[in-house]
């Protein structure tokens, strides 16, 4: 047993590798749906219809086909998946911040969970996964619309559903770490000037080579990868790069995870 | 003569406000220019290369057919979310509505102050995005002046019937749905990122039936000094009325909350 943990495991800190009981977090979260808020959820399903069919019949027209890595392809099949791997973004960082700092300040969640066998590794990975799961679903419905809207070029954007949760589970880390650092509903009002950023400037909406030299800079947002790999999937246009995208993803995962132990235990076990 | 009993109402939320007031005067500065960077020049040299602005953009570039619309957006984000949890916390979660009410102050002026302070809040939030029209040659004129008072409109316009809805309410559940259902599809259907002669007929009807297009076409005409006078009256009065119904509605809400 020693001998698995020592060696790959280093990086992930004992907060986390010392995690046992997450999914109590999960079930606890299931009994809060279960008692209401389901309308919250189901509704979410709206959103990326109401979004894909304005740039269809909006900005489709006014676009029309888009050059990505010497290929055209019609706007909205260039913006589709995009705004797929931004929806999951968001998603996950809404859930892990607003709704963290409410359980974290009013609710005093952590501090009754924490009264408990459990850990603040617990914690930290098991209402991270709950922003995932949140992520997921919401991902499978964006893909599912996409299908329906006939946005979809390849089999390989099947794919893009893993990559969506893999971007869902890195932006709640991130998120939930942040969240810690808040002070008061007020500093909230900084989160959307740092995602905003990110979702108008990842190569969302017009192809990289529209930055002309500013484009090395567009590759430090984490966002740019999660698209560059979503588009690639869903042309079916796969390369090696997808790999080192992936690669800066579950970095960033593995990051906010560590950091977000860390800062649990801090403020509320010392 | 003393201050009239609204503005006293509107003095409480302004001194909450100072408390807080950098990071959103930020926000409704950077996000607009955001918006406009992103957006209007990237999404525009799309559009324009495609050279069909005669046809579907009036002539004008993309980036000038976007940046007026978001003081229109803007005020609606603004004036409806200043409309909904806060109205309700009020009465809820802080009682700050009900301690108004313990001090001469009655139910109607408490509302005043309220619908006085989401008109502020409005304002705020356009006169962000103005200051950005105002950077760039394409959109500078004299008529963004006249804009910033029709994006607060709009706004006020948002604010009134929400706040009506939101103050009678117990919980808070239905409020991402007024989101979701209202606000985003009018943002991404009322005519800001793209002409309504885009949409399928029956959609283009609803959307000119809906009071975001209406700040639109008031917002971008007068920056473009294009207003027209019987359209530009009927723009007006539809979100003045609006305005002002719901703050009837609004008043109704806040009498009957806190007369009981």
């Amino acid at each position: 047993m020693s001998v698995i943990d020592a060696t790959p495991l280093r990086i992930v800190p004992p907060q986390i590798r010392h995690a046992r009981r997450p999914q109590r977090m999960l079930e606890r979260q299931w009994m809060v749906n279960r008692a209401g808020g389901w309308a919250i959820f189901v509704t979410g399903f709206f959103e990326p219809l109401f979004y894909l069919l304005s740039i269809r019949v909006g900005f489709g027209a006014l676009v029309g086909d888009v050059d990505d890595n010497g290929t055209l392809i019609p706007y909205a099949e260039f913006v589709a998946p995009a705004l797929m791997a931004a929806s999951a973004m968001n998603g996950a960082v809404y859930e892990s911040t607003m709704n963290i700092f409410f359980k974290l300040k009013y609710e005093k969640l952590y501090d009754a969970v924490l009264a408990t066998p459990m850990t603040s590794g617990d914690v930290a990975l098991g209402e991270i996964l709950n922003a995932t799961i949140r992520g997921a679903v919401y991902s499978a419905a964006f893909l599912a619309t996409m299908g329906v809207l006939d946005m979809t070029a390849s089999w390989w954007s099947l794919l893009m559903l893993p990559v969506a949760v893999l971007i869902a589970f890195s932006f709640s880390a991130i998120g939930m770490a942040a969240t810690t650092f808040m002070r008061s509903w007020a500093d909230f009002e900084y989160v959307p000037s740092v995602m905003l950023p990110l979702f108008l400037f990842s190569a969302t909406f017009y192809p990289l080579s529209s930055y002309g030299d500013w484009a090395w800079v567009v590759q430090f947002s984490p966002l740019y990868h999660g698209v560059a790999t979503m588009r690639g999937l869903n042309n079916g246009d796969l390369t090696w790069a997808m790999l080192a995208h992936i690669g800066v993803l579950v970095a960033l995962a593995i990051g906010g995870l560590t950091l977000t132990a860390r800062r649990i235990e801090r403020l509320l076990l010392r | 003569m003393s201050t009239p009993a609204s503005i006293r109402a509107w003095e409480a939320h302004v001194t909450l406000y100072r408390s807080v007031w950098k990071s959103n005067v930020m926000g409704s500065f950077v996000q607009p220019l955001l918006y406009l960077l992103g957006m209007g020049l990237g999404v525009g040299a799309l559009v324009d290369d495609g050279n069909q602005n005669e046809t579907l953009l009036d002539g004008l570039t993309y980036f000038q057919f976007l940046a007026p619309a978001l003081l229109a957006t803007t005020a609606m984000m603004i004036a409806s979310n200043e409309a909904l949890w806060p109205v309700l916390g009020g009465f809820k979660w802080w009682k700050k509505f009900h301690s108004e009410a313990a001090t001469p102050l009655t139910p109607n002026e408490i509302a005043g102050g309220v619908a006085l302070w989401q008109i502020t809040k409005s304002f705020i939030a356009v006169f962000g995005v103005a200051a950005v029209l105002l950077i760039f040659p394409d959109t500078r004129s004299w008529g963004v002046l006249l804009a910033i008072v029709f994006g607060t409109l709009t706004g006020a316009a948002f604010a009134a019937p929400i706040s009506a809805w939101s103050a009678s309410r117990e919980t808070d559940h239905s409020f991402p749905t007024i989101n979701r259902f209202v606000i985003v599809p009018l943002f991404l259907f009322g005519g800001a990122f793209y002409p309504i002669s885009q949409l399928p007929d029956w959609m283009e009807t609803v959307a000119i039936a809906t009071p975001l297009w209406h700040g639109v076409e008031l917002c971008r005409n007068s920056v473009y000094d294009r207003l027209e006078l019987w359209p530009t009256v009927g723009h007006i009065a539809y979100l003045v009325a609006m305005a002002a119904v719901g703050w009837l509605l609004a008043a109704r809400s806040f009498r009957r909350r806190l007369t009981q």
